[in-house]
């Protein structure tokens, strides 16, 4: 009887290690997946996009916040921030944050690598013919086309971020955006000193209250 | 870019100044950020395919390691009420710099690069871009394909009033 349950339990352990080993193997597999989509879609981002850093972050708003849903409008928020106050081409940066968010070291490398793939690719086989590119009229009428319409994609992507942060009322966050957006638009501030003045703010508002607390 | 340019142009005479400016046009007007694509055009003509692989390689390392290190950061302190305070603060900032990028693009599409005045408003430009927005807002196409039309209608609209580009 003794030996029959101990061979019963021995195979009850069997099942339960080949069902492990099941999940595992589906966890790789949805790994393999994520990993593919995460490299498809920095690929396609990099591929269209024309512009500065900042018309790249809104279109991984798009996809990843709105398309995917894999990080929500915050995350993608402190993503920006972090990839705009550290050195290297803001893009890059982007991609290594959302990367290692998905899929920790793996992810990083592969969003780097489609990111940086297809400008690449582009550059290096436009500089054997860099003079006729550049000097074609057909060219620079077809992107200063794009450019209508990547300033409606930002335009459409600030529509709904400022909206989103009027929303939540806080007068504090709306005189941010607004002096941000007059001291970079009119005044043309280095962006670094408007990050480091809205963190200062942050930086106050964190120890004032404490303050206030030991007082009463 | 000066620090590309004084690297490139005067340390190392890799290219002269003429082929610099034109690597800065191409750079603007080709897919990607402006560090990588200087990177990949300067190796290319350099060292061929494999010196546009170093040189991209080298110019993101650099910020690999520090950006990982932030997200370490980002990811364990995320919820300590310190950090939550400055990246509430920052949140509506980077708005506002997203809106700014915005708005000066737009603003080089309008006035074509010149001064502010009605005789050098561009009408196609903004045509393209007023129909861009709604068709975004209202029934959410997908960017890419809003940003290749507006190319397209961009080119065909200019063909057509101005005859063949120079």
């Amino acid at each position: 009887m003794e030996l029959e349950k101990d061979i019963e339990l021995q195979s009850d352990i069997g099942e339960k290690e080949v069902e492990t080993h099941k999940r595992t193997d589906a966890k790789k597999e949805h790994r393999g997946k994520l990993l593919i989509t995460l490299f498809l879609n920095t690929l396609y981002i990099s591929t269209f996009t024309f512009g500065g850093g900042f018309v790249i972050i809104t279109f991984m708003k798009r996809k990843f916040v709105d398309d995917l849903k894999w990080i929500n409008e915050q995350e993608m928020l402190d993503m920006s921030a972090l990839a705009q106050s550290s050195p290297g081409a803001i893009a890059v940066n982007a991609a290594i944050l959302i990367g290692w968010k998905i899929c920790g070291f793996p992810g990083m490398i592969v969003a780097v690598i489609g990111t940086i793939l297809p400008p690449m690719v582009i550059l290096a086989v436009l500089s054997f013919f860099y003079t006729a590119f550049a000097g074609n009229g057909y060219v620079a009428l077809l992107l200063k086309g794009m450019q209508a319409g990547v300033a409606a994609v930002i335009l459409d992507v600030v529509w709904g971020l400022g909206g989103n942060v009027i929303k939540e009322r806080s007068k504090l966050s709306i005189i941010i955006m607004l002096t941000g957006f007059v001291a970079a638009f009119v005044f043309d501030i280095n962006v670094i000193y408007i990050i480091l003045a809205a963190s200062m703010i942050g930086i106050c508002k964190a120890i004032l209250p404490r303050r206030q607390g030991v007082k009463s | 870019m000066p620090l590309i340019q004084s690297q490139v142009v005067e340390t190392h005479g890799w290219l002269s100044m003429n082929e610099f400016i034109n690597l800065i046009t191409i750079a603007e007007m080709t897919p990607g950020p402006i560090g990588v694509n200087a990177a990949s055009f300067v190796g290319t003509r350099i060292a061929g395919m494999g010196g546009a692989i170093i040189a991209t390689f080298a110019c993101i390392l650099p910020s690999c390691f520090i950006v990982s290190l932030l997200a370490y950061i980002y990811g364990r302190y995320k919820q300590v009420s310190a950090l939550q305070n400055i990246l509430a603060c920052l949140r509506p900032a980077i708005v506002a710099l997203i809106a700014s990028a915005g708005f000066s693009i737009l603003g080089t599409v309008v006035f074509n690069g010149n001064h502010i005045q009605l005789s050098s408003v561009d009408w196609i430009g903004i045509g393209t871009f007023i129909v861009a927005f709604i068709v975004l807002r209202k029934w959410k196409w997908n960017p890419i394909l809003v940003m290749s039309l507006c190319g397209v209608v961009g080119l065909g609209l200019n063909l057509l009033m101005g005859g063949i580009p120079k």
